[in-house]
């Protein structure tokens, strides 16, 4: 496949993209810079070529190279998967981990009722494939944990459509993680859309440079938690009575077997549970889809603000891919609840930010340093002065200074080579309290 | 797409390569090392390679629960600091804020947790909770009613189920005995 540019073999025909080459052949007010040819001998593509020659490779770039993952492809992936493929990129991955619900009918619009049960991630991909000629569009039915750097290496952006703050925090630290500075291509850009009822945010994460998702967690709304004692004493609302159920009551019945939320049964048993607690204190309001949306956190989801949200997403991935236009720097905010209000502004990244943030050194040290002068060294070296030091790396503890217990178990460490424990250009974080958060040292033995 | 990789450039000099230690083992990393616990408190390790699953023993040196040692399991996931701890007593005790099945109602742990809280904060909450009852956020509401209707017969209780004595249809645990 291929368009303009090469004369390979293609599946487009004339005008496929007449409206988005109107964008790409002809530079707007709001133009990137980069955008204009030779403007910035920065921009290496364009330097010193002719504008003709320029917008020819960045439509084969689009069309022809770029690679782009879709993380999620659920009611925001299913949008997502649509809008690239209609902007004109046609290498596309997708990974979902889920099967399709009946429930998910009613907004994911590339299932089917004859889909449900199968994988989101291969039925979405067969669609857009089949909806969308030229297109390829490679699915992953799993988890985003199964798959390693170099998997993640081969992309050129990630956009995420995901429900869950623990995948999120895990992609953006993976993503942050591999940016190598010898390597520019090694940054991968990741456009993260969320949405909750009316309300919905997109942004734009240049790992290491702009502020990163866990720059951001302490803005997330909290999902209402009830205390405790409410629950088992007071309850007033149908919600206190499913928590109830599946707090209390799940454990108490089943000791530790593992509540499975995707298990009908399992919901079964809690809504019945919950029901003749509603009973007894009089609350109504207890239903099958209520429960299921306690015990899941299911945050009501609006297909239309699912479309707006993919959307500003989908343009993100264009401008950034192309460099058409200036993208979103880096937090765009839609608040549909009261009226319409959206808002704009660059998120600051923290330096205290334990993905992004901190510190990290090179740290040229002898074969023969012990840990004990390690340690020493930490503490007396004018730039750093770190008191009381704990030391791990990623897979062991070298030496805790507190509670007593690991202290004592990593105290035999002291005297060991750090060599011995270490190799050429692994990683020691360093935690201690006058430390914002984390220092990390890139060990190299001289 | 150039932009972007021309971008990062400029910044080489910023940018660094980070370890591959998860944010939460960081920071549970961090919350230990920097533990500033009372003799009161003490925390014990399964295995002392991992610290994400450990018990705390809190000896009470005063109020009603003195001489007393309650030991909490402590079992913390990898979306901490965004999740709070999970914690739950495992000696089974009489007290208004601990049920029978060992949940602690402590603002901290569920409704008011945030990341900027620590497990430091949490054992330091647990302690208070031995100090200073709360008759108002019952768990078991026998205890709390107890406590606020006839105190000296609340601590009566607490004395004797603490050696592992009967009270109502109920044996408690006893905490008497090694710390
Ligand atoms: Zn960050």
């Amino acid at each position: 496949m291929a368009t303009i540019g090469n004369g390979s073999a293609t599946a487009d025909w004339p005008g496929r993209y007449f409206h988005i080459d109107q964008i790409l052949d002809k530079p707007g007010p709001r133009t990137d810079p980069g955008f204009s040819a030779g403007a910035e001998a920065r921009f290496k593509l364009s330097f010193r070529k002719p504008f003709i020659v320029w917008k020819v490779e960045v439509k084969a770039f689009l069309r022809d190279q770029a690679k782009i993952l879709v993380i999620g492809a659920g009611g925001l992936g299913c949008e997502i998967l649509a809008n690239l493929a209609l902007t004109g990129f046609k290498d596309i991955h997708v990974i979902d981990m889920d099967t399709i619900d009946i429930s998910n009918l009613n907004r994911q619009f590339l299932f089917r009722s004859k889909d449900v049960g199968k994988s989101k991630a291969n039925v979405a991909a067969e669609f857009i494939m089949k909806r969308v000629p030229g297109v390829k569009v490679t699915p992953y039915f799993g988890k985003i944990q199964d798959k390693d750097d170099d998997y993640y290496m081969q992309f050129h952006l990630v956009i995420c459509g995901l429900d869950s703050v623990e995948a999120r925090r895990w992609i953006n630290a993976t993503l942050v993680n591999l940016v190598d500075p010898e390597n520019p291509e090694s940054l991968k850009p990741l456009i993260d859309g969320g949405t909750e009822g009316f309300k919905g945010q997109a942004r734009v994460i240049l790992p290491t440079i702009t502020s990163c998702y866990e720059c951001s967690l302490d803005m997330l709304n909290k999902q209402t938690v009830f205390p405790i004692c409410t629950i088992a004493n007071t309850p007033r609302l149908p919600e206190h009575c499913i928590e109830w159920a599946s707090v209390l009551e799940w454990p108490r019945i089943y000791g530790d077997k593992k509540m499975d939320t995707d298990n009908p049964d399992h919901i079964s048993w809690l809504y019945k549970t919950a029901s003749a607690r509603a009973k007894e204190f009089n609350i109504e309001g207890v239903t099958w889809s209520l429960t299921q949306g306690v015990v899941k956190n299911i945050i009501p989801a609006i297909a239309s603000t699912n479309a707006i949200i993919a959307a500003a997403c989908c343009n993100e991935a264009f401008k950034i891919a192309t460099s058409s236009a200036a993208c979103l720097n880096n937090y765009f905010m839609l608040i549909g609840t009261d009226s319409v209000y959206s808002y704009t502004f660059e998120h600051e990244k923290r330096s205290d930010c334990p993905v992004c943030g901190g510190e990290s050194l090179d740290f040229p040290i002898s074969r023969d340093l012990t840990v004990e002068e390690l340690i020493e060294m930490l503490t007396e070296k004018q730039d750093i002065q770190i008191k009381k030091p704990s030391l791990s790396a990623p897979t062991k503890q070298i030496y805790f200074q507190a509670p007593p217990q690991l202290e004592q178990a990593t105290r035999p460490n002291l005297e060991k080579k750090v060599s011995e424990l270490i190799p050429e250009g692994g990683e020691i974080t360093v935690t201690a309290s006058t430390l914002p958060f984390s220092l990390s040292l890139n060990v190299i033995y001289t | 797409m150039i932009k972007i990789w021309s971008m990062k450039k400029d910044e080489n000099a910023a940018a660094k390569k980070k370890p591959k230690t998860s944010a939460a083992q960081i920071r549970v990393q961090k919350d230990l090392t920097e533990l500033d616990l009372p003799s009161t408190m003490k925390t014990s390790f399964a295995d002392p390679a991992d610290l994400l699953n450990f018990t705390l023993t809190i000896t009470p040196d005063e109020g009603m629960y003195k001489g007393g040692s309650f030991k909490f399991s402590f079992h913390i996931n990898t979306n901490y600091p965004h999740e709070p701890p999970k914690v739950k007593c495992i000696p089974k005790i009489y007290h208004p804020n601990v049920d029978l099945e060992g949940n602690v109602c402590l603002n901290i742990l569920r409704e008011d947790w945030k990341p900027v809280l620590n497990l430091n904060s949490v054992m330091v909450g647990l302690q208070y909770l031995f100090l200073e009852p709360n008759a108002d956020d019952p768990l078991n509401k026998e205890a709390a009613e107890e406590m606020t209707k006839n105190r000296d017969r609340f601590a009566a209780n607490v004395k004797n189920t603490m050696r592992g004595g009967h009270l109502g249809s109920q044996r408690y645990d006893n905490v008497m005995g090694a710390a």
